[in-house]
């Protein structure tokens, strides 16, 4: 589904990633894991191209991402779900869910609305349809994003840091819906410090540090018997 | 000193008609400028350089030189390069216009570079395309910011407007300088001018207020 070639990124003189290849099958659950500043972040906005590779290859369903065109029609199959949310606070809930459907996939009102609906009915929210993105926790906003990319079907979805800006309180609500969202078999990539539900929802772990991937693995493989010094100095900060 | 009151009721009606005139072209020039501005200021900062180097371009001529020569250059100068005389009132509204789209381009740059960059990502992600989310996501949101630096622009385009009166146009300070004209009366007329650009000012900045403590609320 994602198919990646030694890809690299460099801002000024500094390369963030050194040359990652990867490849990620249908159905798939990965979750990348890493300090701060190992670029995992940046390795997933490589997959839908909100960062420019400095060079390599990524291919997402079929489609090489080069180009203005093809990045486009790509990302009408690629979710991505940001960790502040970034819903479109002069929009309703039921307005940033339909936008995208009927602007790019060119569907009719009524129909978006009844797949945000059902989509909305998923998330627990559809009594917040009519609300406006500032009204709602942060939780909620996290679940309403979840709903907005799935509006546009897509094939891949993708997670940066999904609930490291919530309150506590309120991330266990949004990985719920992650965790839902794997059990119906969505392709996902998810970047995340939440090493509970990696070790439970991943079907594979990839540990990253300094632009390169040092160890991947089943996640209970790797949290239990981490072969690489790097891994192993990583979880004796973090667990 | 005296004061002929008198004078300044006769003449209020004909300086009002000028204040009518003075009204519909800073009207019509701020839609104008709007217009060339929310243009300008989105080629400001397209991704395309040769589009973001010709709003500079524009912006730093417009910007650069007095509105008093541009309405000459337009007026006086580009009927000689055209052989075709231009209406006065085509003229006003024409160099009022491109001036203001350059003051506008520039409130609109600066309320569209506000809008977090999350917002972008968020519609690019989506698959929408740059113009799609510029049009849906972040034009709208800008909008709502730069109202103040908006009404602050149209209440010196009003004023500005008073310029126009050295082509012959007859708004409200040609109108002044007509009735003085034939009456002498230069402090009766000019405080009745003053007073009625004050009115027209004060009343677009409360209705700005308006609009922004109503866009707040919603």
């Amino acid at each position: 589904m994602i198919d990646i070639k030694d890809l690299r990124k460099s801002f000024e003189d500094h390369e963030v990633l050194k040359g990652i290849n990867l490849h990620i099958n249908p159905k798939e659950v990965v979750v990348i894991i890493g300090p701060s500043g190992s670029g995992k972040s940046t390795l997933l906005r490589c997959m839908n191209m909100l960062e420019v590779p400095t060079s390599g290859k990524v291919v997402v369903d079929g489609i090489e991402l080069n180009g203005e065109a093809n990045i486009n029609k790509a990302r009408e199959e690629i979710g991505m779900v940001f960790q502040r949310f970034n819903l479109f606070p002069h929009m309703t809930v039921l307005e940033n869910i339909t936008l995208a459907p009927m602007k790019v996939r060119k569907i009719s009102k009524e129909e978006a609305e009844k797949t945000a609906m059902e989509l909305l009915n998923q998330v627990g929210l559809a009594d917040k349809a009519e609300a406006y993105p500032p009204q709602l926790s942060g939780g909620q906003q996290q679940r309403v994003a979840i709903a907005r990319a799935l509006a546009m079907k897509p094939k891949v979805m993708l997670f940066d840091e999904p609930t490291s800006a919530l309150d506590p309180e309120m991330v266990k609500e949004v990985l719920d819906v992650m965790k839902s969202l794997a059990n119906k078999g969505m392709t996902m990539a998810i970047v995340t410090h939440e090493m509970g539900f990696a070790r439970e929802v991943g079907d594979r772990l990839l540990f990253v540090d300094e632009g390169q991937i040092i160890e991947q693995g089943p996640p209970k493989d790797v949290f239990d018997n981490p072969k690489e010094e790097r891994t192993k100095l990583f979880f004796s900060k973090i667990l | 000193m005296s004061f002929n009151f008198d004078l300044v009721i006769q003449s209020f009606p004909l300086l009002l008609l000028g204040a009518g005139i003075t009204i519909k072209i800073t009207a019509l020039s701020v839609g104008l400028g709007m217009i060339i501005g929310m243009f300008v200021g989105i080629a400001r900062i397209s991704h395309v350089a040769p589009l973001r180097m010709l709003a500079a371009v524009y912006i730093d001529f417009l910007r650069g030189t007095p509105l008093l020569v541009q309405i000459f250059l337009i007026y006086f100068a580009l009927p000689i390069m055209l052989d075709q005389r231009v209406d006065p009132f085509v003229a006003a509204i024409t160099a009022c216009g491109i001036n203001s789209g350059a003051y506008v381009a520039e409130i609109f740059r600066a309320g569209i570079q506000a809008i977090d960059d999350g917002q972008m990502e968020a519609g690019r992600s989506l698959g929408m395309t740059w113009v799609q989310t510029m049009r849906y996501i972040i034009v709208p949101q800008a909008f709502k910011n730069i109202i103040p630096p908006l009404g602050n622009e149209f209440i010196a385009l009003l004023k500005d407007s008073s310029l126009v009166s050295v082509i012959g146009f007859e708004e409200l300070t040609r109108r002044g300088q007509l009735i003085i004209a034939r009456t002498y009366g230069s402090l009766e007329i000019w405080l009745s001018v003053a007073v009625i650009y004050l009115a027209m000012t004060l009343a677009i900045s409360r209705l700005v207020a308006y609009m922004e403590k109503r866009l707040k609320t919603s």
